[in-house]
């Protein structure tokens, strides 16, 4: 059953992501509407099979397919809105370092108490691209984060990775 | 015309902020500050030349809807996009991670756990 | 109708300059993660002007190239930084 789900989640992405790419690119089923032609279709199937039947063992290691779950992938999308605020003051901060060179740096290290491997990788890269903070290293067994903190201040886990994790948490644990 | 003003809007917001990468990348002390600047800033800079390239075949495709070469030009924007939102900071990371374990250290610095936990071991 | 590519090959032409000055720090770098962080600036410089450009003359196979090119950077960056560890350990 495992081989099979594994199998599953590799066509699927596989052929998801040919057809969004041969999307509206000329010919189509129903005239008039850009949706794909017969070949395309039977292209992307074929070429799906091929890519899971070879590499479905690199995709899923570790068995574990929550993310088949299509609500995750909502909030996913939704979790999109937040990260995009902080990214537009993250630019307004770093264009005000830049101007006035107002830095304390150091290398702080937080907790944020997720355990899973996709749900640490996201939060590293939201940390990343928010105000005046971008992850350096990270410990995979005490699932610890390292930070380069570019204006050094009190209760770092807090102030850092507070409003991500409850979001990440929502989705990816 | 309120599309074109939107898309000058657009433009000039990527123009200033990838701008400001650079600047950030040659004013900044130590390599920490400046994958701050180069990674925040030129990230921003470029999803809002795909934001651009994004308003502009979809407003050409809402008055040309026939022309499909317009939509598919959206949806390519889109997964550059995706590429660009998931690569930059990962690449980022890495290049940090490989910094410190050279043996960089940054600069006035107030304090640094991880060379801490690196003496430990 | 309207025509935007004028405004999208000066963006890029910009952009070419911002190429430029980061191409800078990759000379003037003191060390050797200063210079990975210069190429992976002018990478991402590289695939904004692509879409641009894409946009300006209306090919798609442009922007197509840009994904490829956003990813294989990625990956580039991503053995530079190993070969860093690398070398660092020894």
């Amino acid at each position: 059953m495992d081989d099979f789900k594994r199998f599953f989640s590799t066509f699927l992405l596989a052929l998801g992501t040919y057809l969004i790419l041969t999307f509206a690119a000329g010919v189509s089923i129903v005239e008039g509407t850009p949706l794909w032609g017969y070949e395309q279709l039977v292209l992307a199937f074929s070429v799906a099979l091929i890519v899971a039947s070879v590499t479905s063992h690199i995709l899923c290691r570790k068995d574990d397919f929550r993310m088949l779950n299509p609500v995750r992938w909502g909030i996913m999308l939704v979790y999109l809105i937040p990260l995009f605020i902080e990214m537009v003051k993250a630019n307004f901060d770093v264009a005000y370092r830049v101007i006035t060179g107002n830095i304390r740096p150091g290398i702080v290290r937080i907790k944020p108490g997720l355990e899973k491997d996709l749900s640490i990788t996201l939060l590293a890269n939201s940390i990343t691209l928010t105000p005046g903070t971008l992850t350096v290293d990270v410990d995979e067994d005490k699932k610890e984060l390292y930070i380069h903190w570019i204006k050094v201040r009190k209760n770092p886990t807090e102030t850092i990775s507070g409003r991500f994790t409850k979001w990440i948490r929502r989705f990816a644990e | 015309m309120i599309v074109l003003t939107i898309l000058y809007i657009l433009l000039a917001v990527s123009i200033i902020f990838n701008g400001l990468g650079i600047i950030g990348l040659h004013r900044f002390p130590d390599v920490y500050t400046r994958l701050h600047a180069a990674t925040k800033c030129t990230t921003f800079g470029t999803i809002f030349m795909t934001f651009t390239i994004m308003v502009y075949g979809g407003a050409m495709y809402y008055w040309y809807p026939a022309q499909e070469q317009y939509l598919n030009m959206v949806i390519h924007t889109f997964v550059a996009l995706i590429a660009i939102l998931v690569t930059n900071p990962t690449g980022a990371h890495a290049l940090a991670r490989a910094a410190h374990r050279v043996g960089v250290h940054p600069e006035k610095a107030v304090l640094d756990h991880l060379a801490d936990k690196e003496e430990k071991e | 109708m309207i025509d935007f590519s004028y405004p999208l090959l000066l963006a890029v032409g910009i952009f070419f300059i911002y190429i430029l000055i980061s191409a800078i720090r990759i000379f003037l770098g003191p060390t050797a993660p200063d210079r990975a962080v210069a190429l992976d600036t002018i990478n991402t410089m590289v695939v904004a002007s692509m879409v641009g450009l894409g946009a300006a003359t209306w090919e798609t196979l442009f922007i197509d190239i840009a994904i490829v090119y956003a990813v294989l950077s990625y990956i580039t960056t991503l053995f530079i930084a190993n070969y860093l560890e690398g070398v660092g350990s020894k």
